[in-house]
């Protein structure tokens, strides 16, 4: 077990920048200044030491953020993996430990596990996307392609209408055969990265004017 | 009457893993009833798993997290569970997390390459287009576009909300 370690976030003390942030109204019975309770001990109803694992982490005006780490993983659980994990790495990891038992709540069956596969078949998808572009592009540059009748015929591209629109990706699962649900898209009010033609339809013989 | 024991011992034990405890049961010192919600998805044979699993996520947690699924979905939620909790234990910061940083910096890249190829296909295709005029004995001088086509960049285009995570 390591010696007594810093528990400062990243920017100034636990206790300082909890009561700037939010300070809650002092007991009156209280002799000093109370610190506010970070909201892990807020809803474990029980004293915030200074010396709390948490407090740097998760502070009071974020209490969904403890809420959901408790809720998958369990304060007893975060108390043992931040405390083998150096301090300068742990508000990553709490970071990483908030998103994962959002994912778990948003997706119980496959969590952040089927976010991961839909961006590996995002990806897939993509590297296909390139791999005709390329192809194509080599063609033009090597002049297989500069032939009027290779124009004419190629005009539709090898993307049909031009267009790229990446819709939501709901198939292919990591976990043999069930599809992994697309909770990325639109829940997480994510937008799709989409170069798009503004018509939709690329049509055949462009530019060419009236004989 | 340690026989007797014995017996009325099996009897109780999960017939799911032959009447042996599950690894969860096994690891918690726990006998292992015939409902246990954890035997079908921690086999006596794969201790390590669960271990993970416990370490990660609690055992009581795993299984109300079990529980809460339906029933002809829990086997993929099993696995995905050990699976994050197996990740998380390799590195015990980022867990899956960085797999996932690593796919999103991946898309946008293979994003940003297509459009650009897209773009010089584009021109390509112009070029050829005024060829083709050129050859056809018209006059234009104009490198014609296709007009309709343009790049749009969401600014804030993101499959996923990047890690670090901005939710709460």
């Amino acid at each position: 077990m390591t010696s007594n370690p810093s528990f400062a976030p990243t920017g100034g003390s636990s206790v300082a920048s909890a009561a700037a942030t939010h300070p809650y109204p002092a007991p009156a019975s209280s002799t000093s200044a109370s610190p506010s309770p970070c909201a892990a001990c807020k809803f474990l109803r029980r004293k915030c030491h200074p010396e709390c694992v948490f407090a740097p982490y998760f502070l009071a005006d974020q209490p969904q953020k403890f809420i959901s780490v408790h809720r998958v993983f369990g304060a007893s659980n975060v108390t043992k993996l931040l405390r083998e994990i150096p301090a300068g790495d742990r508000e990553d990891a709490v970071n990483s430990l908030a998103y994962e038992a959002e994912m778990r709540i948003r997706d119980p069956v496959y969590g952040c596990v089927g976010v991961i596969s839909i961006l590996h078949h995002e990806l897939r998808k993509l590297q296909l996307e390139l791999s005709f572009a390329r192809a194509e592009l080599a063609r033009y540059q090597t002049g297989g392609a500069g032939h009027p009748a290779d124009v004419a015929a190629n005009n539709g591209s090898l993307w049909g209408n031009g267009s790229f629109d990446m819709g939501v990706v709901g198939g292919g699962g990591l976990m043999g055969g069930a599809p992994a649900a697309p909770t990325g898209f639109g829940l997480l009010g994510g937008h799709f990265y989409r170069p798009s033609a503004a018509g939709g339809e690329e049509k055949p013989g462009f530019g060419l004017g009236p004989a | 009457m340690s026989g007797s024991f014995s017996a009325s011992n099996i009897f109780l034990q999960s017939n799911i893993n032959g009447g042996r405890r599950c690894a969860a049961c096994k690891y918690l010192r726990r006998r292992c009833s015939q409902d246990c919600i954890l035997a079908p998805y921690f086999h006596h044979s794969q201790p390590e798993r669960f271990v993970c699993v416990h370490r990660i996520f609690g055992a009581s947690n795993v299984a109300r997290m079990l529980q809460h699924v339906p029933a002809h979905n829990r086997a993929q939620a099993a696995d995905a569970i050990a699976t994050e909790a197996y990740m998380r234990v390799e590195d015990p910061v980022y867990g899956c997390t960085a797999i996932i940083a690593r796919l999103q910096h991946e898309i946008h890249k293979a994003q940003n390459e297509l459009v650009m190829l897209k773009a010089h296909i584009t021109i390509h295709k112009a070029c050829q287009q005024q060829q083709l005029q050129n050859i056809s004995g018209q006059s234009s001088n104009q490198l014609m576009f296709p007009a309709e086509v343009h790049w749009d960049m969401d600014d804030n285009a993101l499959l996923l909300p990047d890690f670090p995570p901005n939710l709460f």
